[in-house]
């Protein structure tokens, strides 16, 4: 029905996309590994970073690509404030009333953009979406192809300081057992705040390698904090090599349904892929903890 | 709660009933909006508070009344009285089935709230892509003003029949709440393995749980229905009524009977200044509600009615 070389490129195209939404998932399975939580504010923060990515680019006509170094050291900050001000002391260590506090933050953040900026639809102006690199018989998009590349950078990075640093062994053993952490003298709020920080640093980078191929309106984190919630179950609550593979797979499922059924099949097509994994395998394809 | 507990209720509900004959259309107006959301919190109250199910996709039920409502009358010729059972009837039912098959697989706390998420928006996906709601242009029914078509030329009447339903369900989850019922909700609440231990069937009262409040809160989307004659499905199946069902219940008191109510009007009643204030900014009521729910849980976790109790002890 369609000839291979279509189907490859659909396929590739749905690896280069669903890398980033990989790094999106990144940022959401982390906190979840570390602090248990669920981050219903995850999306509302991604929306918040496209909007600053925007803002910088068209505002002050920087390069895109400029703007990510900076705004994850920002949303850095923010992340680690909210974490330790905010999330954590209004939620007391209870589950049920972090994902209330971090609801109630996506409610007021995405309606407060709602309010500044209305629901229209911004994207960057410049013609950076329709740049193509010919790779054989493909034609890519370049600002793709980019995303693909950081985003498996970024997760490189994250795998190193997981696994080679000092804060990074802190976070792995809060994760395994907060209270034994605290025995041994880490400081478990500090390694919370961290964590949370470092998720939202991953949203900052996510949203200055969407922006050049993608638009912006106060509601579109709902749609990618949807997928990357269908990615972190899938990939196992908390696993960071779960959360890069059913990124990639989710990314290429999308891409292929689009091409044989149709986009319109998009986010309803998500969902129902999330209830089923939740319901038939809510421990994840790989097994890990849930 | 102690019949003495109940008495600022009673009274409450009692001074609403005189708006109809006094007030303005304006306040009648105000005041149904109010209880429809009352009457859904009151829904989410019997799930999340009573038997500690968090949902945060209750449209789902909601959305189940009001379409099963509109789409008997409009498409089928179906009498609204009968309509509304009918739709009360697969609320409930479209209730036990997300939690037959959500609570069978074993999920709860932060995956509950997810998958109810997730259950209402497609069916929100999928009643503004189908014909038979209307799709996107919505569903209108024909105003016909008469009591058999569950339609009133005055406001009032119709007001007084919320502030009915919203009595009845406060007299169920009382009723509830000192019973057999309301002992087993709260045992599989406080902890399930030890529910199980003493030999309540968890998944049987959950299921219970579940099917109560979507009959409730699909009666609130009937209500919705009923009065404003129009739905599509961002107003059926949006986010605003899992939202504003679950703040009410949070901000008024959780698993108090009373609560939702107190929550509903407090909550109603500031949306509405603050829109008179902040004239044109649209979404800025949804501000205040986010930043509120983040208040409710840091300073007052029982909510209101938690907040007067501690009043009434501290002034003896």
């Amino acid at each position: 029905m369609y000839s291979p070389a279509i189907i490859a490129e659909a396929m590739v195209n749905g690896l280069l996309t669903g890398a980033v939404y990989a790094l999106v998932a990144l940022g959401l399975t982390l906190v979840y590994g570390v602090l248990h939580i669920i981050n219903f504010a995850h999306g509302a923060l991604l929306t918040c970073a496209m909007f600053a990515v925007w803002g910088l680019s068209e505002g002050l006509g920087v390069n895109v690509y400029f703007t990510i170094v900076p705004l994850a050291v920002v949303m850095f900050g923010v992340g680690y404030a909210l974490q330790y001000w905010l999330i954590g002391p209004a939620s007391r260590g209870e589950d049920s009333n972090t994902l209330l506090v971090t609801l109630g933050l996506s409610i007021a953040i995405e309606n407060a953009l709602l309010a500044v900026f209305h629901s229209d639809t911004r994207t960057l102006s410049g013609d950076a979406a329709f740049d193509v690199v010919e790779l054989g018989p493909m034609l890519l998009s370049r600002p793709r192809l980019i995303g693909f590349g950081v985003s498996l950078l970024v997760a490189l990075v994250l795998w190193l300081l997981l696994t080679r640093t000092d804060a990074g062994k802190a976070m792995r053993a809060v994760a395994k057992e907060p209270m034994g952490a605290r025995l041994a003298g880490i400081d478990v709020r500090h390694i919370f705040a961290l964590t949370f920080g470092i998720g939202c640093a991953c949203l900052a980078v996510a949203a200055g390698l969407l922006l050049p191929t993608f638009y912006v309106t106060p509601r579109v984190g709902n749609a990618f904090v949807l997928v990357a919630f269908t990615i972190v179950v899938l990939g196992g609550m908390g696993s960071v090599p779960g959360a890069l593979i059913g990124g990639l797979l989710i990314g290429m499922v999308e891409s292929l349904g689009g091409l044989l059924f149709g986009e319109s099949l998009g986010q309803g097509g998500i969902f129902v892929i999330f209830i089923l994994v939740l319901l038939l395998r809510p421990q994840g394809l790989f097994g890990a903890r849930a | 709660m102690s019949p003495r507990g109940l008495m600022p209720m009673l009274i409450l509900l009692a001074a609403l009933a005189l708006v109809p004959a006094f007030g303005s259309n304006t306040s009648i107006n105000f005041l149904v909006s109010a209880l429809i959301v009352a009457l859904a919190a009151q829904g989410w109250n019997l799930l999340g508070g009573f038997c500690g199910q968090f949902s945060f996709g209750h449209a789902a039920f909601f959305g189940t009344g009001a379409y099963v409502d509109a789409v008997l009358q409009a498409r089928y010729g179906v009498n609204a009285w009968a309509a509304s059972a009918v739709a009360i009837a697969a609320g409930a039912g479209v209730g036990w089935l997300i939690g037959f098959l959500s609570f069978r697989a074993g999920l709860r706390g932060s995956y509950f709230a997810l998958i109810t998420l997730a259950f209402a928006e497609v069916l929100r996906i999928s009643a503004n892509a189908a014909p038979i709601t209307g799709g996107a242009t919505g569903l209108l029914l024909k105003l016909d003003a008469r009591a058999a078509n569950f339609q009133f030329a005055s406001r009032g009447v119709f007001c007084l029949i919320a502030l009915t339903c919203v009595a009845l369900v406060l007299a169920l989850s009382v009723w509830i709440a000192r019973g057999r019922l309301g002992a087993q909700f709260a045992a599989v609440r406080e902890n399930e393995d030890a529910a199980r231990a003493l030999g309540i069937d968890v998944l049987a009262t959950k299921l219970r749980a579940i099917s109560l409040s979507a009959a409730v809160t699909a009666a609130a989307g009937c209500l919705y229905t009923q009065y404003f004659l129009y739905l599509d499905a961002n107003i059926a199946y949006g986010s605003w009524i899992s939202v504003e069902a679950l703040l009410a219940v949070i901000v008024g008191g959780i698993s108090t009977p009373a609560g939702p109510i107190f929550g509903a009007l407090a909550l109603h009643a500031l949306g509405e200044v603050t829109r008179l204030i902040a004239r044109g900014v649209t979404g800025i009521d949804l501000v205040l509600f986010g930043l509120i729910l983040i208040a409710a849980i840091a300073f007052a976790p029982t909510g209101l009615a938690g907040l007067a109790s501690r009043l009434r002890r501290a002034l003896g």
